[in-house]
């Protein structure tokens, strides 16, 4: 018998099933998960929100909850884990770390501060200085340093503290990390990951709140990913650290407090989401709506508020920004007939152009009933003032008066 | 026996009011046993008021003055050098010819660094370098055929053909690296694998007097340093970043000093046996632990920045010649052999012809070898990855990429 602190910090993080305290040496709950049945994720019983907390405790490595679980779970049904995005991504990068030795993480205050923005928390105490590297404010260099540990065969997790800093190393990026492959006709891959918070936040202006996916999403030999909630976080982050080739990793800064439910088997360690496959959020017939990042969120919102004027709205998840997952947003449109994309970048050659111009080159044009639409950012700089900053980037409003012009309400 | 001492001084400063620089140097001679012979090492100094060594920044002592040349690694340098000198020359035809296109970016005059270098480490250790990438991708292990074929854009180059001059790869060799400066933090990745793995490896990344400029290089020096990366820069100094002189692009033009806190030597990159020990010993300073160290190699190109660059407006036709006939790294080692009765002239006229038949083949390969198949056009985007659609010139062009 292991004892549960010491098992938590194995797996890493919280473990949803209530039976953790019976592990052996397996570090897999996999044994146990068939003889707990699950809890709807609409419930809200007191004994998840219990669950939440104790997760809390339990990723803050306090010692003194191993005794109160043990009373708690011999009574309690296991329940969906409320985990939010951060630590999602925490939790995801410790697994992996563990998982495979050559897999490190470098970037700007990684290690000791425990991250800029504590997504890293707790893993430099954990894995030490050879595999939490803190670096120097040098992101052109680190970025090239992480690449040719990439060609060497280690496999780093290159973090920019906002893709906005991404601008010095892009030459790295592109011209060493994706291209490679290719140059050396197959005798050179390049497994790295590049993370951090990428678009838009709140009040830190113009150099600050770009949103790169389509900057990235634009070049072959990168994967680019824009995960929304914490599953997408966890399940993308891990597919990315596990997957050969360059992945450029989108976060957002807004997301990373917001919790969402995950079940067991997202919470399996090797939970993956596949990268270039999108997620229907939410089924519907009358109009499709194509999102990423946060404002699937805002799609989610405004298909609630639809409804109850009688428009059903399918909301798609993009998950992946290349390879784009052309086919499931032509089955939805061919479904609905109407397309309205969000994003928060700019609107010139943006995702949102993108997605338009593959409608209109595939079969689902047919099946259009009205010109498909984009909603994104305002195309100026990011404004400072509050007011400005809230016209600046989509509302939920404007995805409701696009809806509702797309549908000729 | 006669002990020979040969002083050896050439000046370049005809016409080049801009860039005067001239050299001293000694190369003392010892009997030679049955095949074995000693020398030390030529070294030269940069003016003739410094005494004769190698220059040294935070050393308190440099590479061996003197340097044991065994028959066998003469024949083997002289072989090798000769073959990249060939090989290049083919190329200048083949570019005129234009059956080799786009960039190419000669590296004849520069022999003696890449085989000196070569010499200094093994091929377990790591390199890295810019663009001027022929002779190391046959250093480290590519053959003239491969490489010719690469230039051609055939199938059956080094690349496939989806690389061409800057993109040849082999074993622990990474490129060719068509971004100026770019390799340098590249390289020092490869360093932290190295330290990572605890394998006992390092890796020399490679950049010129015009990279040496670049912001991502010091960037890089600091990291380097920080975590004690086995890192050995070099500096190939050829005079020249493109068509722009040193004292016209940098306001310092001691390179092997530009990392400051790192501890740097500059040598002679025109003889083989200078580089070869300066690497040791730099290769020695990396794998006991003490961090990087900068070596500049001083040497020239005899073509201009590439075969686009006649190579003749920002310098004279006589400084080149001066330094053919003064300095030439194939000849200096030819001549020591010779004068030490390490060879004899017929064997290295022998070698001489076995190279040029070895160009020859390789040319008629790389002339003859189809081109890649147009299924290979979206190959190798992502490694281990199942086959996916690519987007062609249309939207109904609908073309596959496999890995």
């Amino acid at each position: 018998m292991v004892s549960p602190v010491s098992c938590c910090q194995t797996a890493g993080g919280c473990c949803p099933t209530a039976s953790w305290y019976l592990w052996t040496d397996s570090d897999s709950c996999s044994d146990w998960t068939g003889s707990f049945s699950r809890t709807s994720r609409s419930s809200h019983s007191e004994d998840r929100s219990k669950m939440a907390s104790l997760g809390c405790f339990l990723r803050s490595g306090n010692n003194a909850v191993s005794v109160v679980l043990r009373r708690e779970f011999s009574k309690t049904p296991p329940a969906a884990v409320q985990v939010n995005v951060r630590d999602a991504l925490n939790q995801a990068m410790d697994e992996e770390l563990e998982r495979d030795e050559r897999v490190f993480l470098l970037g700007e205050e990684v290690a000791q501060y425990d991250g800029a923005y504590k997504v890293s928390r707790g893993l430099w105490k954990k894995y030490g200085d050879k595999r939490i590297i803190d670096t120097p404010i040098t992101e052109m260099g680190f970025a090239g340093i992480a690449v040719g540990a990439a060609f060497a065969g280690l496999r780093p997790i290159c973090e920019f503290m906002t893709w906005n800093f991404s601008m010095q190393a892009i030459d790295q990026v592109i011209n060493s990390a994706a291209k490679t492959y290719y140059m050396s006709a197959g005798a050179q891959p390049v497994p790295i990951v590049f993370r951090g918070p990428n678009g838009s936040s709140a009040g830190v202006a113009a150099q600050h709140s770009q949103c790169f996916a389509a900057w990235y999403g634009h070049c072959p030999g990168l994967k680019v990913v824009s995960p929304w909630n914490s599953e997408d976080a966890r399940g993308l982050l891990k597919a990315a650290i596990r997957d050969d080739n360059p992945v450029v990793f989108l976060e957002n800064e807004l997301m990373y407090g917001v919790p969402f439910d995950l079940s067991e088997d997202v919470l399996q360690k090797d939970f993956v989401v596949p990268i270039g496959k999108a997620k229907v959020e939410r089924r519907g017939t009358h109009i499709t709506l194509v999102s990423h990042s946060r404002c699937v969120g805002f799609c989610l919102d405004a298909a609630s508020v639809l409804a109850k004027e009688g428009v059903e709205c399918e909301v798609v998840n993009l998950r992946t920004i290349r390879p784009l997952d052309v086919d499931t947003i032509e089955a939805s449109v061919m479904k609905t007939g109407h397309l309205v994309t969000v994003e928060g970048g700019w609107p010139q050659y943006g995702v949102g152009a993108e997605i338009c111009a593959r409608v209109m080159e595939g079969p689902a044009f047919n099946y259009l009933d009205a010109p498909a639409v984009r909603v994104t950012g305002v195309d100026i700089p990011m404004p400072y003032a509050k007011i400005l900053e809230d016209h600046s980037v989509p509302q939920i409003k404007d995805i409701i008066f696009s809806v509702k012009k797309v549908l000729n309400m | 026996c006669v002990d020979q001492l040969l002083e050896v001084s050439y000046v370049l400063s005809q016409g080049c009011s801009l860039h005067p620089f001239s050299l001293f140097g000694s190369v003392l001679l010892t009997c030679p046993t049955a095949g074995l012979a000693s020398m030390v090492a030529s070294s030269r100094s940069y003016a003739d008021f410094t005494p004769e060594k190698v220059d040294l920044h935070r050393l308190e002592e440099g590479p061996p003055l003197t340097a044991t040349l065994t028959r066998e690694e003469g024949l083997k340098y002289y072989r090798t050098m000769q073959t990249i000198r060939r090989m290049e020359l083919k190329a200048d035809q083949l570019y005129k010819q234009k059956i080799i296109r786009g960039f190419c970016h000669l590296y004849d005059g520069q022999e003696a660094c890449a085989v000196g270098i070569e010499g200094g480490i093994t091929l377990s250790d790591h390199l890295i370098t810019a663009y001027r990438a022929h002779g190391y991708t046959l250093t480290r292990g590519g053959t003239v055929r491969e490489i010719m074929a690469e230039l051609t854009g055939r199938r059956g180059g080094i690349a496939k053909g989806k690389g061409g001059s800057m993109h040849m790869y082999t074993k622990n060799f990474y490129g060719g690296n068509g971004i100026v400066g770019a390799q340098v933090p590249l390289g020092a990745g490869v360093a932290l694998a190295c330290k990572y793995l605890g394998n006992d490896q390092l890796c020399v990344s490679l950049y010129g007097d015009g990279a040496a400029n670049q912001g991502q290089i010091f960037e890089t020096y600091n990291m380097s340093s920080l975590w004690k990366l086995p890192i050995i820069f070099i500096c190939e100094n050829n005079q020249y970043g493109m068509g722009t002189s040193v004292e016209r692009s940098s306001a310092s033009t001691e390179y092997y000093k530009r990392g400051d806190y790192i501890p740097g030597l500059r040598v002679d990159g025109m003889d083989v046996l200078c580089v070869r020990e300066a690497t040791k010993f730099a290769a020695d300073h990396c794998r006991s632990g003490k961090g990087p160290i900068l070596m500049e190699l001083q040497t020239y190109r005899y073509h201009g920045h590439s075969m686009s660059d006649p190579g003749v407006s920002y310098r004279t036709r006589e400084e080149i010649q001066e330094v053919r006939s003064k300095s030439d790294p194939i000849s200096m080692l030819k001549d020591r052999m010779l004068s030490n009765n390490m060879a004899s002239i017929e064997e290295l006229k022998e070698i001489d012809i076995a190279v040029r038949k070895e160009i020859e083949d390789a040319a008629q390969f790389a002339t003859t070898d189809p081109e890649p198949p147009l299924d290979d056009l979206c190959s190798h985007i992502f490694a281990n990855d199942q086959p996916f659609e690519v987007r062609g010139a249309t939207p109904w062009t609908k073309l596959t990429s496999t890995s």
